[in-house]
């Protein structure tokens, strides 16, 4: 019965850790917009959380850069498992325009595994939404498989 | 007989009502903010997801303080429910808030470290009071244990008025709410992290949050004894006070611990001195 109810609480209980891995801050605004009143994440148990210890899913914007790929990698092992990575955003997804840049390794996918890709320019708040619903499947589903 | 029926309602009870009130609280304050907020179960569902995370610790420590700390609010809800020494249950539950603090102090994280040194100043600012309210249960019953308490006939607060006023105080910083909320805040985000929770992750969290339900309710009960007379009305002090306490978290910032200290230490233990000279001259 325990068992059960644990499985059943993942879902409704995502801890959100949102990480700007160098993102012009459009999408950041856009995650940042989910929590207020006009769209309310906090009904479906979705709390932004400032502690990647304390997070379930790991929101990252931006491309990723030679400075910063470290960092995301750090934040993403400081996660417990079980755990779900969401790009969000065009750069976030492939690195977007500035795919080609010298100093930009690419897509958030080339340091960290991502579950759900979030596309956009900016991505809409409902998309994120979205995006956050189809990970919880994801994680639901490999939870199940581990 | 009586008495091991009570504690054991106690142990069970407690912690079912204290996420309960920790939903509503949310829903509450949802409601404020115009949104809808999450199900009234949310805490049981946060806590049950935590159960169910990666063991992860930055020492063996951790381990202990989590668990002194839980072991410790349960143990003085029972004392409180045994209709124990009201002095007991005070060691009990500081023990246990030593101990949360121990164990945020044991990882090197500056986040969690500034947590800790704030916590400790407000278990500075609410214990005097916890202490003085229960001088004044002392003076007025003539005894620390609860079973005196009942044997008045008289509401407690028509005695204790400036006594409850000044609880009100510990209740706010014990439940981690503005303006007291700056060693860690029950809200998602705050300037240190989650301050004294910072390094506490997975299942340890998850003790803790249980922990603080504990509390929750044993602050509550405090307050409820103020009016043992009737229980309709015992109700009514309670939601008020609640409500009140949710009033004061959606429309106040958050303060220093400077701001707390003078406040409470002045104005708390103030009001809470003057009601004493008022109970030993009436």
């Amino acid at each position: 019965m325990f068992g059960s109810f644990i499985k059943k609480s993942r879902a409704k209980s995502p801890w959100i850790m949102h990480f700007d891995c160098g993102s012009c801050n459009g999408c950041d605004i856009e995650v940042l917009a989910c929590l207020t009143p006009l769209y309310d994440v906090e009904r479906f148990g979705i709390i932004n959380v400032g502690n990647p210890k304390h997070a379930d899913v790991l929101l990252v914007t931006g491309t990723v850069n030679h400075r910063n790929k470290k960092v995301l990698k750090n934040i993403y092992d400081q996660m417990p498992e079980p755990k779900a990575v969401i790009a969000i955003g065009a750069c976030g997804n492939t690195g977007g325009i500035f795919r080609e840049a010298y100093n930009v390794v690419g897509g958030v996918d080339k340091v960290i595994p991502v579950d759900v890709y979030v596309p956009g320019c900016p991505a809409k708040p409902e998309a994120i939404i979205d995006g956050v619903v189809a990970g919880l499947a994801k994680f639901a589903q490999k939870v199940e498989e581990a | 007989m009586e008495t091991l029926i009570f504690v054991i309602i106690g142990l069970v009870a407690a912690p079912l009502l204290g996420g309960l009130i920790a939903g509503l609280d949310r829903r509450l304050t949802a409601w404020f903010q115009s949104r809808q907020g999450p199900p009234i179960m949310q805490a049981f569902y946060d806590v049950g997801k935590l159960f169910g995370k990666e063991k992860m610790v930055v020492n063996q420590w951790q381990i202990l303080c989590a668990w002194v700390y839980l072991i410790a609010a349960a143990v003085s809800v029972a004392l409180f429910f045994a209709q124990g020494d009201l002095l007991l249950v005070f060691f009990v539950q500081a023990i246990g808030a030593v101990f949360l603090v121990m164990g945020a102090m044991s990882v090197k994280s500056p986040f969690s470290q500034v947590g800790a040194q704030r916590e400790l100043i407000q278990i500075l600012a609410y214990e005097p009071i916890l202490i003085l309210v229960f001088v004044g249960f002392y003076m007025v019953t003539g005894s620390f244990s609860i079973h005196a308490v009942w044997a008045q006939d008289t509401p407690l607060l028509a005695k204790m008025p400036l006594l409850y006023l000044a609880l009100g105080y510990a209740l706010t910083i014990k439940l981690r709410k503005s303006p007291f909320d700056f060693s860690t805040s029950h809200h998602g985000h705050q300037e240190l992290v989650k301050g004294v929770l910072t390094e506490y992750s997975g299942p340890y969290l998850g003790l803790i949050e249980i922990a603080h339900w504990y509390e929750t309710i044993l602050v509550l009960s405090l307050c409820a004894l103020f009016w043992h007379t009737n229980v309709a009305w015992m109700a009514l002090l309670l939601v008020a006070t609640y409500m009140l306490e949710i009033l004061v978290d959606n429309t106040m910032a958050r303060m220093t611990w400077r701001w707390m200290l003078k406040r409470v230490w002045l104005l708390g233990m103030g009001i809470a001195v003057v009601n004493l000279i008022w109970l030993y001259a009436g």
